[in-house]
């Protein structure tokens, strides 16, 4: 893996002290004149928190917006399915939260691996969002003195999330949503649902323009453009299994990567404690339960391996509640990384529970007959109710069963302090791209980020780009445009050609158990030399034997899912090769090698405090690797420690 | 319950929307009663791939029951018999051995078939593009304790709001009404003091936008309540009546 000059990687930080940056930049940047902004075609691609806020904040600003998506409404962007709440530094409970703690937290939280600047910009627009959803109508929970009520989550010292019920994320999402809608309304933005974006245009090394397929007709369309905005989240289901939605994908991110945008942390991957576990190997998707749980909740396995008895038949003696057992400071709170990690260990040893053995016991039996089982089901009513519809058991009566599962990807397409990749006028949003949470986010953090780039990031650094940088008048008969096409057109006709015997199906849940096995909660250099050699067999074997059925030209969602496990095909092996080269633990990325003698993370701030961003070579080819060197100036670094 | 079941499936299949359609029969072994009923279909559609046969196209997405993507008629009722339950969150232990199971699209003149049981909702973000919002900008905002919201209204608004616009209610009405969808979006933002400022427009606005999109009148016989996934009440269709006669008799 060769290394380039890093003098490639401006992150583009303005000067001056850090609680001032913002400002003074928002200052300085160029700004375009009201009645020249209806000149500039954006386009945004994606429509949950990140692209559905970017999109209504442009267009009413006055841009001629263009916004896309691969559902059939933008309401169903999966944004949709967070749950806990949104952060903010309002120290509304005047309990000692401050832009600074909430900045401080959230790169702690990180494992410092995110960049100071950004993470202070976060926390300082973090307040704005608040009011924003407010004024939008969004029913967030209400004291009865009717101000805004906030709770403590994801184990903050301060209660600073802002939630709507268990449905934050839905309630958020149907607020950019609804703006989006107006400026539909008002003709400012243009909308085209069911379209799935299959390239770049890049023209003179600026990004100026996507190759869509509309997914019910099979009709290519190309779009240009003066920016592009890339919305379209993460790539947790390179996993097969994982918190995702089903179409929840790499494909536009891993387009643009190939068209020169770097990738950035690929392995930084969070694997959620708190999950409904596998139940059969038909299963297609793994359920999330709030993490809130844990606050009652107790984490055990039977002390003897293969001790198949129902729970109650096993004496207090004879349960091991590890977490309490191994870290008595924190015991069932410490945080996502570690409580999922020590799961899969007791798992790995033999102790698992239920038919699969891949499970542990969340026991409420102990705060039911401390607090009564109505105190219980007013905390977590809504969730026991999923979970026994899910599994047809009473979590009132029998523990539940949890297993971790993958649940949110901080690494991303790199991007500076603007928000822009490494291709000029090619800007990348929300979980997206990799800026703010470093190695691990924290809870109630993902809502905020998104909407921060959207609403109040991309529509003062867009402007300066614009301003900015020349853009000659170009349109979709540029010879760039034909030319992405035909590649875009040639790749559906290659996935329908190969005509073999095995389906998509089976070859994603094949590429999800190798990730899994290998590149999951905990890796090693064996395990991740094996994933790629498996990943490469495996994408050989995809190209000479899939099976697509159906043509190109109707509406075929066999073809849309081969095209997407194609990209997390070739996606896969850089996610691997970045573990690889990350000789060190630090947040969701656990390297056997880089553990200190109890188990726990050891990180390597002298040899890798670094944002790996990967430039692509070529399918099959090593990337090269540049490095955007981190400063630690304001949080020191620190070993974090949960005993 | 036997854990795993026969079952024969009636499924309406249609290759696009210009095509007549009709029911195929499948035959499937060996399902799991812990399956969704959604996993059963992905089982389905395995098989037929593996006959050379084309899939069943159906929509999904977060198959937590949150994003409204999916949604059929299973044995004539929307979502299938079990209560506040979305298609995916339906699991097989509800059905029996040998069952036979008939599923649908949604059908509405406003939800043409764009495949087997795939349809088009695009109506529903017609209505809520006619007024379901309030219009602020970004940069507008006071801050957000600066208008107090009783914490009963902002319950009773949040019941409103947890409509996830699947289409169940317009599946499972007669007249095939869109008025418990519409009525939840109006509500939600006249409970609240920031929608009080454009609430009869937005009354106006999306009853006319919800008949030009030809979906039915309301006749309230309530199937749309029991077949709501997200618990949405028809005490919102009665408040949408009041906000809509109210704009109606005062508008200029």
């Amino acid at each position: 893996m060769a290394e380039a000059a890093s003098s490639l990687l401006d992150s583009k930080v303005p000067d001056g002290p850090l609680t001032e940056k913002w400002d003074r930049h928002r200052f300085n940047m160029k700004l375009v004149n009201p009645a020249n902004k209806r000149k500039y075609r954006v386009l945004v691609v994606g429509t949950g928190l990140a692209g559905g806020s970017a999109a209504a904040s442009l267009a009413e600003l006055g841009y001629d917006v263009h916004s896309v998506c691969l559902q059939d409404s933008p309401r169903r962007a999966h944004s949709i399915a967070a749950q806990g709440g949104i952060n903010a530094a309002k120290n509304y409970p005047n309990d000692g939260d401050s832009i600074w703690r909430l900045f401080y937290d959230t790169v702690k939280g990180g494992d410092y691996r995110s960049r100071e600047a950004n993470v202070y910009r976060l926390a300082q627009v973090s307040n704005s969002i608040i009011d924003h959803c407010v004024a939008q109508g969004i029913p967030f929970a209400r004291e009865y003195g009717g101000t805004l009520s906030n709770r403590s989550f994801g184990g903050a010292q301060v209660s600073r999330t802002f939630y709507a019920r268990g449905q934050t994320g839905q309630q958020l999402l149907l607020g950019a949503y609804s703006s989006m809608m107006r400026q539909v309304e008002a003709g400012r933005i243009k909308l085209s649902t069911r379209k799935e974006m299959l390239d770049l245009v890049v023209i003179d090394g600026v990004a100026r323009g996507i190759v869509t397929r509309d997914l019910v007709t099979g009709k290519f369309d190309t779009f240009a453009a003066d920016a592009v905005l890339l919305c379209t989240g993460g790539y947790g289901n390179a996993f097969y299994l994982s918190t995702n939605a089903k179409a929840s994908n790499v494909t536009a991110a891993w387009r643009c990567h190939k068209r020169g945008a770097f990738f950035a942390n690929p392995c930084y991957t969070q694997i959620h404690p708190t999950c409904i576990p596998v139940a059969g190997d038909y299963q297609s998707k793994l359920t999330l339960m709030s993490e809130s749980l844990r606050n009652d909740g107790r984490v055990w396995v039977p002390k003897k391996t293969g001790d198949h008895r129902p729970a109650s038949e096993i004496p207090d003696d004879e349960r091991d509640y590890y977490l309490e057992r191994r870290y008595p400071a924190f015991g069932n709170l410490v945080p996502r990384d570690v409580a999922s990690r020590a799961a899969k260990e007791r798992c790995d040893e033999g102790y698992g529970v239920g038919s699969t053995e891949k499970a542990v016991f969340l026991d409420f039996r102990d705060a039911i007959n401390r607090d009564g089982e109505d105190v219980i089901r007013a905390k977590y009513g809504n969730l026991f109710h999923m979970y026994q519809k899910i599994t047809a058991e009473n979590p009132y009566q029998v523990p539940m069963r949890i297993y971790p599962a993958v649940h949110y990807t901080m690494g991303g397409l790199w991007v500076d302090y603007n928000l822009e990749s490494t291709v000029p006028g090619l800007f990348v949003l929300g979980e997206a791209n990799f800026s703010d949470h470093g190695a691990n986010r924290l809870g109630a953090s993902a809502l905020m980020q998104g909407l921060a780039d959207g609403y109040f990031v991309i529509p003062y650094t867009l402007g300066n780009h614009l301003a900015s940088c020349p853009l000659p008048k170009v349109d979709t008969d540029h010879a760039a445009f034909g030319e992405a096409l035909e590649q875009a057109k040639g790749r559906i006709d290659s996935l329908l050609a190969v005509n073999g015997k095995r389906t998509v199906e089976s070859m994603h849940r094949e590429l999800g158990a190798i990730m899994w096995d290998h590149c999951g909660m905990s890796r090693n250099a064996p395990g991740l030399g094996q994933a790629v050699d498996k990943i490469r067999a495996l994408r050989e074997e995809f190209w000479s034997n899939v099976k697509v059925m159906g043509s190109g030209e109707s509406f075929n969602q066999n073809l849309e899912h081969a095209g997407r496990v194609a990209d997390f095909l070739e996606f896969g092996e850089l996610f691997a090769a970045d573990a690889l080269n990350r000789e060190e633990s630090c947040g969701g990325h656990f390297r056997d090698e880089h553990q200190t003698e109890d188990n726990e993370a050891r990180r390597d701030d002298e040899n890798f405090a670094y944002v790996a961003a990967w430039q692509f070579n070529g399918v099959g080819e090593n990337s090269t690797l540049h490095k955007e060197q981190l400063a630690f100036d304001h949080v020191p670094l620190a070993t974090r420690s949960y005993k | 319950m036997s854990e795993t079941l026969s079952l024969t499936l009636k499924i309406w299949r249609q290759p696009s929307a210009g095509e007549r359609g009709n029911f195929g029969i499948y035959y499937l072994e060996g399902i799991s009663t812990h399956m969704s009923f959604l996993e059963m279909l992905d089982v389905l559609n395995e098989q037929l791939i593996a006959q050379d046969e084309e899939p069943v196209a159906f929509d999904h997405d977060c198959r937590e029951g949150i994003c409204g993507m999916c949604g059929v008629m299973i044995n004539g009722q929307a979502h299938g018999a079990d209560t506040e339950t979305t298609t995916c969150q339906l699991h097989m232990r509800r059905f029996n051995d040998g069952d036979t199971i008939v599923i649908e699209p949604w059908r509405a003149k406003a939800f043409p078939v764009v495949r087997d049981l795939v349809v088009d909702r695009s109506s529903f973000d017609r209505i809520i593009q006619a007024g379901g919002y309030v219009s602020v900008n970004t940069g507008n905002a006071q801050d957000g304790n600066a208008l107090p919201v009783p914490h009963d209204d902002a319950e009773a608004s949040m019941d409103a709001a947890a409509c996830i616009g699947c289409g169940a209610c317009v599946a499972s009405c007669k007249n095939a009404s869109a008025i418990l969808f519409t009525s939840a979006k109006v509500s939600q933002l006249a409970l609240l003091p920031q929608g009080k400022p454009e609430r009869k427009q937005r009354a106006l606005k999306m009853v006319a936008a919800m008949d030009l999109e030809q979906f039915g009148s309301c006749t309230n016989t309530y199937e749309c309540e029991a077949a709501c996934p997200a618990g949405i009440s028809v005490e919102n269709i009665a408040r949408l009546n009041r906000e809509y006669l109210c704009a109606a008799a005062t508008s200029k």
